[in-house]
């Protein structure tokens, strides 16, 4: 049996580890003892740099790989494997090239729901196709799509078996920038709608300031811990278009990227008086500094 | 000149075609003077030393001889004397027969040793010591203990498809894409729904190549074998004529041997041609 954990929140992450073997004997950690913690309905973001290990614990919240310490637990239940309640958007959007859009979207509905009828299946596969706007592309085959439409089906697929979570694992990287802005805005959109808890990993500062509740920072790996946890300052109805004119934009950003480009290095070596890896200091970045009690204050 | 790429090609093959027929019917018109010599031994010797004919016939000979086991293939006048189509129909079912059993033994088997590592390199130095024994050195082995000519030929058969079915099967299976299985593993499908649902169709391009393989080289062994056992099928045919030296015969028996192979090769690419996608 896994500890059963003692946190209300709905998706805690606790005190995980994972390590690779080396070349010539040992272990590389890649990262240990991490913690973090998620509400319903919120959206987190994860940045840091390449190899910090933010695959793997997407991975380890999918299921698809175990943690060697520690555990990660969803709604009350520790993570065992993969699950139908917690539904991928893969960076390569992964679909299955010989079924169409609504085969592949279909095979999902059918894997959740089991004793459907093949009608039952398609009307709600179809569903979600209309909601990432693919209606009337239905049957074409995943080659016939351009990469925005080959995402937004991996998004319908994801978002028909109506997961507990959605973990994205930079959905968009591999997508021009104009194509990456509106489909940001529909993730945006849905998960908004329908309360969605949404992990997403990117490299991308803006599109963490955009979509992210709150964002976590990961220093660099091996061995990477989380830094701090950044609540955004930003007002929830923002749209993309004028999210540069918010006053508490810039000092959010430059604080991102601060941690991106020095910070992430220097952190290890710098650890701040008081840091606990159980709580990692929440910060707000915001233009004037507000008196939240109990919250680390950083002015920019 | 705006004829297209194909219909060029098309009148190309038809020139090559047209100079090969007329150079094989010069060649053969014979051109030794005629000798002179007691009719009794004339008689002995045959046309082609009495009227300085070829004993090789000519593309219109060959062309009557086609054209006479077109339009009656199914004669059976006894063990010595059938129609091709029915020479034909035996060669078919063999290879059909032991192909068939190759497919049941090769896809289960290539999917174990594609989707376990262990089974893969248990099973390899089996594989790489059997692939290369030529089928017909079964053969006696054959006989021996199935004491039946015919089923040793299905055996024959079944022996050399057996490879390459399975060697591609196993890689195919073996190369489905990470990603794809782990749609499936994050979607709970079971083992045996992910076997039929992503991981055959995934492999089916990879398969039908092997497959295409293995009845191109099932179709080669068959007459070798057919050689080998006599009786029917259109390897005996071959045999058979030649040992009435009716190279007419064997002639025509090569172009039917070639042409039957073509209709196996282009049937299997068609399939495959069915269950590749495009990435």
């Amino acid at each position: 049996m896994k500890p059963v954990s003692t946190s209300s929140k709905f998706i805690s992450i606790e005190g995980i580890a994972r390590r690779y073997p080396k070349a010539g004997g040992g272990k590389t950690t890649i990262f240990e003892d991490l913690w973090f913690s998620m509400n319903k309905g919120e959206f987190s973001c994860i940045i840091g740099h390449s190899g910090c290990g933010k695959t793997t614990v997407l991975n380890i919240l999918a299921g698809l790989e175990l943690p060697e310490d520690g555990v990660a637990v969803v709604d009350g239940r520790a993570i065992e494997g993969p699950s139908l309640d917690r539904a991928v958007i893969f960076q390569s959007h992964a679909l299955l090239p010989w079924r169409s859009v609504l085969g592949n979207v279909a095979y999902a509905v059918s894997s959740k729901w089991r004793d459907w009828s093949r009608d039952q299946v398609n009307a709600h596969a179809m569903k979600f196709i209309e909601k990432v706007g693919l209606k009337g592309s239905e049957l074409k085959k995943p080659a016939e799509l351009s990469g925005g439409m080959k995402q937004r089906v991996g998004i319908a697929r994801a978002l028909s078996i109506e997961p507990k979570i959605l973990l994205m694992d930079e959905p968009f990287s591999a997508l021009d920038a104009l194509t990456r802005g509106s489909l940001q805005e529909e993730v945006r959109r849905i998960c908004l709608e329908t309360g969605q808890t949404a992990f997403m990993i990117t490299h991308d500062v803006d599109e963490a300031i955009y979509l992210a509740d709150r964002i976590v920072l990961m220093t660099n790996g091996p061995e990477a811990m989380i830094a701090e946890i950044v609540e955004n300052p930003l007002p929830r109805d923002r749209r993309r278009i004028d999210v540069h004119k918010s006053a508490d934009y810039y000092p959010l950003r430059n604080h991102l990227m601060d941690f991106l480009v020095s910070r992430s290095k220097t952190f290890k070596d710098e650890i701040p008086a008081g840091y606990d890896k159980k709580h990692p200091p929440v910060v707000r970045p915001c233009a004037e500094p507000p008196h939240v009690p109990g919250e680390t204050r950083k002015v920019a | 000149m705006l004829a297209s790429l194909n219909a060029r090609a098309a009148v190309l093959s038809l020139v090559l075609l047209a100079t090969f027929l007329l150079a094989w019917h010069v060649g053969v018109q014979g051109s030794k003077p005629v000798q002179q010599m007691d009719p009794e031994y004339a008689r002995l010797m045959g046309i082609a030393a009495t009227q300085g004919k070829s004993a090789m016939p000519g593309p219109v000979e060959v062309g009557a001889q086609i054209w006479g086991h077109l339009t009656n293939p199914f004669y059976d006048k006894g063990p010595n004397d059938k129609g091709l189509g029915i020479q034909l129909a035996y060669s078919l079912g063999r290879v059909l027969l032991g192909y068939f059993l190759a497919v049941l033994v090769a896809l289960p088997v290539g999917f174990l040793i594609g989707m376990s590592p262990l089974m893969s390199r248990a099973l390899d130095p089996f594989i790489q010591v059997m692939k290369p024994i030529s089928p017909l050195a079964w053969m006696p082995l054959a006989l021996y203990t199935i004491k039946d000519s015919s089923i040793s030929a299905i055996f024959v058969i079944f022996i050399c498809s057996v490879w390459p079915m399975l060697i591609n099967t196993a890689f195919g299976v073996a190369a489905t894409r990470k990603e794809w299985l782990n749609v499936a593993r994050t979607l709970e499908v079971s083992p045996l729904r992910k076997a039929f649902t992503i991981i055959l169709p995934a492999a089916a391009p990879t398969i039908l190549t092997g497959m295409r393989i293995s009845i191109g080289i099932a179709w080669l062994v068959i007459v070798a074998a057919e050689m080998l056992v006599g009786g029917t099928g259109i390897g005996y045919f071959v045999w058979n004529e030649w040992n009435n030296l009716s190279i007419t015969n064997v002639i025509t028996a090569i172009f039917v041997i070639g042409v039957m192979g073509m209709i196996l090769d282009q049937t299997l690419a068609a399939i495959a041609r069915s269950v590749t996608y495009p990435e």
